[in-house]
């Protein structure tokens, strides 16, 4: 800030400019034939039309790198927690540790701090990375963690009759664990995870902190441009359309497998 | 190795701004003393109207439950406290805060209570009904109980990404744990106050992630 006061690398501040228009604040209601109602007033600051008509390319294309980077981290997150688990499978002491660590800290860690950490850590020691792969990364990891941890619970809820029955047909302990008890793991692991992926992908608006083109940073840039929480409305829309299905699907998907107790 | 030991494990930084880090974590942990009952009770009342028999205010309240679990609570705390102005409505950061944490977390938990008021069978009610308790004294007394210690595992858990959630206030200049770390980082230009905060943050949750697993092994035992 100008007056030496310590920035903060990324705060939003409500940017209810005095150079920018803005229709309200000097214009209260009046009792005229002129005066705007309050459904006019709520129209003009949230849906304004022609900031509508403006902006929702902007708003759509950060839609689309919501969906990519939500898609890319559900895919590598899922992947790296099933090898992670399964790697936990052949019980290898180092290894094993190394995973439980890995698993503890980002499951103890807000996510937040760890982008930070990583976008603006590492370009002092000379390794720049894109912000959105810092982004896909972090998230990437959050979702392995708890993958990881869901799916053991899989492998070690699995009876052991299981893996003497498959044994004893003469599968080797790998062929075991892929086509044994894998599968009958992550069966067991839908319900618990599908919540778990849903609030990680929807992090994706985290990344506005660090400059990821997605929905919230193009809505807090086109409302710093405008001087209107229209777009911001945009942006709350655009997740609620994107996320709305996949919340619905996910309450399906937990009643469909709902463990009942007794 | 030097630089990265400089960059990231300065210890002579970590302890300049350690008294910083101190201050930001007590606002943290004030927050959490804010949101995690506002959530917890929040949740309840949740849970209790999407359980009511009247068709409307269940399906109304499971309704906005999903909006707000689809809508990303960084979202709805910058629409608060960024864009409420433009509409005459300026809130403090705190209220900001507050009000974004309960439309999320008390849907996250409303929906944990449900589980586990819904997994308490119906006989239960029935029984304490015909003992002569009254519908709140069966919930209080004879269901909730019951549904509280079926669900622990993850009311627990919810409750450590409530606190890690926290750390999005920062971005609406909350001077908590996360903002104090981010501000020394920049004064600092050095990442050790940040990786100083990750491990503020993991040595508190860390026991808390442990207690979890083993609130969960108890009780899938059972």
């Amino acid at each position: 800030m100008a007056n030496g006061e310590w920035s903060f690398a990324f705060s939003i501040r409500p940017t209810t400019h005095s150079a920018l228009p803005n229709p309200h604040s000097p214009c209260p209601i009046r009792k005229g034939g002129d005066a705007m109602t309050a459904w006019d007033r709520f129209v003009e600051t949230f849906f304004k039309p022609d900031l509508l008509a403006q902006y929702w390319p902007d708003i759509l294309r950060g839609a689309l790198v919501t969906v990519e980077i939500a898609a890319a981290v559900v895919v590598t997150g899922l992947a790296l927690g099933l090898i992670l688990a399964g790697l936990r499978a052949y019980r290898i002491a180092v290894l094993n540790a190394l995973i439980v660590i890995f698993v503890d800290i980002f499951r103890a860690l807000p996510p937040l701090v760890a982008i930070l950490l990583i976008y603006f850590g590492l370009p002092s020691v000379g390794i720049v990375l894109p912000s959105f792969v810092v982004l896909w990364l972090v998230l990437s990891f959050v979702l392995a963690a708890f993958a990881e941890e869901i799916f053991w619970a899989g492998i070690t809820s699995t009876p052991k009759g299981q893996w003497e029955a498959a044994r004893s047909t003469g599968l080797g302990f790998t062929q075991t664990l892929l086509y044994v008890v894998l599968p009958q793991a992550v069966r067991l692991g839908v319900p618990p995870l599908t919540n778990r992926t849903i609030a990680i992908t929807k992090n994706t608006a985290l990344g506005t902190v660090i400059g990821v083109g997605e929905i919230l940073n193009e809505a807090t840039t086109a409302q710093s441009f405008t001087g209107n929480a229209t777009p911001l409305m945009m942006g709350a829309i655009a997740y609620i359309v994107l996320f709305i299905p996949v919340v619905a699907v996910g309450r399906w998907i937990e009643t469909r497998f709902a463990w009942k107790r007794a | 190795m030097e630089t990265i030991l400089h960059q990231f494990l300065n210890f002579e930084i970590m302890q300049k701004v350690l008294p910083l880090l101190l201050r930001g974590l007590g606002t943290t942990a004030y927050l959490c003393a804010l949101v995690v009952p506002l959530g917890l009770v929040g949740g309840l009342l949740v849970a209790l109207l999407s359980l009511s028999r009247r068709r409307v205010v269940a399906w109304t309240t499971i309704a906005l439950v999903d909006l707000f679990r689809a809508a990303p609570p960084l979202v709805l705390l910058i629409l608060l406290y960024s864009g409420l102005p433009f509409a005459g409505v300026s809130l403090s950061p705190t209220v900001a805060v507050c009000l974004a944490f309960l439309c999320n977390t008390s849907s996250y938990y409303g929906e944990i209570y449900r589980a586990g008021i819904e997994s308490v069978g119906r006989g239960q009610w029935e029984a304490a009904r015909s003992t002569g308790l009254g519908g709140l004294q069966a919930l209080i007394h004879v269901v909730l109980p019951q549904a509280v210690r079926n669900v622990l595992p993850d009311l627990v858990s919810n409750t450590i990404e409530v606190v890690k959630l926290t750390s999005i206030a920062s971005v609406v200049s909350f001077p908590e744990l996360l903002y104090s770390a981010d501000m020394a980082r920049s004064v600092t230009l050095n990442s050790s106050p940040v990786v100083l905060a990750a491990a503020i943050y993991i040595a508190l949750l860390w026991p808390l992630v442990r207690l979890v697993g083993r609130l969960e092994r108890r009780v899938a035992a059972h």
